[in-house]
């Protein structure tokens, strides 16, 4: 009896301790849901695929990035089967899940034949798994080579969306605060205009800048958009477009635009911490705010029910006083770069790149990505968008601004970003030079520290 | 009859092993293997070797996870079991309304971990910020009793319930006859009480151990490992080292480190198993 009840607690303890360990070795939840649909979908497609064949019998399993869009993919993807045949399945990850999923997903039988990655670091994950995308179709209906994610002479990836990010406007009540966009053309006419409106704040009623939230769901908005800047003119500066270790040139113009953010803000510097990305957004839907950085993405969040209409908004161009700011355009690029997965059968490899081509250019498939879905596509077919912000970069291209390029895709991990987010939230709290000494250690030290770390074979 | 069953026992326990085996024993054996690999997904591994446990073993932030879960264990270990068995006394106690108690003590437990991470980080920022100290994510002390508290508020419920179950068990003869022995209160609870409740400690204590060493969700979502990973459990660490950079290579660190914990947690808990079971007395 003894030793059954031993054994009995050894088996206990081995399984409840080594659930962790397969824990990491096992699909995720998301996955599972993924493998759910996909059966969903496999059985729908059977039925169709026996009154009609396929032409080559390939078919499509795309792993979108965008939870926003999964539904206008979803649709896209019917068309697709109902016009040709071939069977496309699209899978969702969960925000933030994407490197997951996609990991337990490339692990199994039938894996994504199409994915994304996000730039230069994403790809050091996944270019083994890259078709050279240089003889597609797809590649060749691009405007501009810059759009395509090489990897040595290959093609591994290509855009399919550009976005741009600045200080969106709210135009009224910059209006009642005495100024207009026009007043705005450089750090130092941003400082004014901020510093004016917080000292008239109560008066006024509302505060220059949302707050700058520093919660997992915001700080993105400055550990890496925000960032950007500092490490683009830098680039600009030294004519680069990636580095092993960063200088640090602009990082004191870097302090002076996160100063401008933290105390001309809707809240206490020491309360960023806590903030999240939907903080900041209802503050401005509840024009408590002038200003909000954020990009041409949250055009449908913020005219969606109506609050705003395009009258009431603008997006300006970050300065942060570096370079030539009366030629400088907002910050537009992309981190979304289409894959397609060279271990997948040769017809389903052909199946996809017949889709993507179909997407970039017959009507159906740039309307639902420039329309539905609302993107700009970096392909010659492209639909106008009717995105404000996005109308407004083309604009400033037009009178001859130059867009900020992103090159956070450059940055070396995402622990680097965590290291300076963190930094950057203690700064708020306490703005002393010590507290900004950490965050240009965490910027230059760290980038140093993480880019040998990630780069060892 | 008992012939007949012993005869098809095999077949009455093949679903199970079957199942057991797909779900556990093969991924098992999987992330064994895939610890000594250099490997993006699991089916693409290349051998390096005991590279991967050379590195990790001079990882400082590994380590310093390490330290901290095991500050976190005792505390919360101690803790839990403690209020849990003194809330188990009083409940078993002729008191009006214990059962509502009990409901309310349990309550707690149903709720994820993910969520009460996040309720109680609302709560607890909005208490350091009217105290003006620095927030959780700049904190590592209040995160550090942060966590403490989320766990003692989920897991006193549990352990109470198996405790009151114990302490049902313990045979009123022998505390009437200690009674008249002239035993106090203080006597049967040390000398009657808690030697008939060993086994119930020793469960307490061990899944409250293997809790706390193994804890992710609330770790995750009360502090995220913030500030500097000062907060972070080995849990935590594991994931960090398998998502927060790209390349190959910390997938394999990731799973050597989870190799390594696993070992170490069955350890723990087959000491701890073998220390309090000796304790145990037969009734």
């Amino acid at each position: 009896m003894k030793n059954v009840k031993k054994l009995l607690a050894l088996g206990l303890a081995v399984t409840m301790t080594a659930s962790m360990l397969t824990g990491c070795g096992s699909s995720n939840d998301g996955a599972a849901d993924a493998d759910a649909k996909t059966d969903a979908t496999d059985a729908a497609a059977d039925t169709a695929a026996d009154t009609e064949a396929s032409a080559e019998g390939g078919s499509v399993y795309y792993l979108n990035f965008k939870p926003e869009q999964d539904q206008q993919w979803q649709d896209l993807a019917a068309k697709y089967t109902e016009e040709t045949g071939v069977d496309v399945t699209v899978v969702t990850a969960a925000s933030g899940e994407y490197e997951t999923t996609l990991m337990s997903e490339m692990g199994k039988s039938g894996a994504p034949t199409m994915f994304q990655v996000n730039g230069p670091v994403g790809l050091a994950n996944w270019k083994d798994y890259c078709y050279d995308l240089k003889d597609s179709a797809v590649y060749g209906e691009l405007t501009s080579d810059d759009f395509a994610l090489k990897d040595g002479d290959a093609v591994a990836g290509i855009a399919y969306v550009i976005e741009s990010y600045g200080l969106i406007t709210n135009k009224t009540l910059l209006d009642k605060a005495g100024y207009s966009v026009d007043d705005i053309k450089s750090f130092a006419d941003l400082k004014k205009v901020a510093e004016d409106i917080t000292a008239r704040k109560d008066e006024l009623g509302f505060a220059a800048f949302t707050s700058a939230g520093m919660d997992g769901s915001s700080d993105w908005r400055f550990k890496t958009h925000l960032a950007n800047l500092p490490i683009y003119f830098e680039y600009q500066a030294d004519g680069i477009g990636t580095t092993k270790e960063i200088k640090g040139t602009y990082l004191n113009n870097y302090r002076d635009i996160w100063d401008l953010y933290i105390n001309n803000s809707t809240c206490d510097p020491s309360e960023l911490a806590a903030k999240t990305g939907d903080d900041s957004r209802n503050e401005f839907l509840a024009s408590q705010a002038v200003f909000f950085q954020n990009g041409s993405w949250e055009y449908g969040n913020l005219t969606a029910d109506g609050t705003f209409t395009d009258d009431d908004l603008a997006m300006i161009p970050i300065y942060i006083g570096v370079g030539d700011e009366a030629n400088q355009g907002l910050c537009t690029g992309t981190e979304n770069y289409w894959c397609v997965n060279k271990d997948a059968d040769a017809a389903d490899i052909q199946a996809t790149l017949d889709f993507m081509d179909w997407c970039v250019t017959s009507d159906e498939g740039t309307k639902a990505m420039g329309e539905d879905m609302g993107f700009v596509i970096p392909f010659k077919n492209a639909v106008e968008s009717q995105n404000l912000f996005v109308k407004q970069d083309k604009e400033m291209t037009a009178e001859g601004k130059t867009p900020v390029s992103w090159n956070f895709p450059t940055m070396p991990s995402e622990e680097w970003k965590n290291g300076v987010g963190q930094a950057l939230t203690a700064y708020a709290a306490d703005q002393t030079d010590d507290n900004w000494e950490a965050v240009r250690s965490a910027f230059v030290d760290g980038w140093k520290s993480e880019y040998e770390l990630v780069s060892q074979e | 009859m008992h012939k007949a069953l012993k005869r098809y026992s095999p077949i009455f326990v093949l679903p199970t092993l079957l199942a057991f085996i797909i779900g556990f024993i093969i991924p098992f054996a999987q992330g064994l293997y895939l610890s000594f690999c250099k490997f993006t997904t699991v089916d693409n591994a290349q051998w390096v070797g005991f590279a991967n446990y050379n590195v990790i073993l001079k990882d400082a932030s590994f380590l310093n996870s390490f330290k901290f879960t095991i500050v976190f264990a005792v505390v919360s270990i101690v803790l839990i079991n403690v209020i849990a068995f003194g809330l188990a006394l009083l409940l078993t106690k002729e008191l009006r309304g214990t059962n509502i108690f009990r409901t309310v003590f349990f309550m707690p437990n149903l709720i994820g971990g993910i969520v009460l991470g996040y309720i109680w980080q609302i709560l607890i920022n909005c208490i350091l910020s009217l105290a003006s100290k620095p927030l959780l994510a700049l904190n590592s002390s209040a995160g550090y009793w942060g966590l403490i508290i989320l766990m003692c508020w989920q897991q006193i419920g549990y352990m109470m319930i198996i405790y009151i179950a114990g302490l049902q068990n313990v045979p009123s003869d022998l505390v009437e006859a200690a009674e008249i022995d002239g035993a106090n209160a203080w006597d049967i609870l040390w000398k009657i009480k808690l030697p008939m409740v060993m086994s119930s400690v020793t469960i307490c204590v061990f899944l409250t151990l293997t809790n706390s060493f193994k804890l992710f969700d609330q770790n995750l979502a009360l502090t995220g490992g913030d500030p500097n990973h000062s907060t972070e459990m080995l849990a935590l660490n594991i994931y960090q080292t398998f998502y927060a950079r790209a390349g190959a290579l910390f997938k394999g660190y990731g799973q050597a480190k989870a190799v390594i914990f696993c070992i170490l947690v069955i350890a723990i808990s087959m000491l701890q198993l073998k220390l309090t079971k000796s304790k145990e007395v037969q009734q």
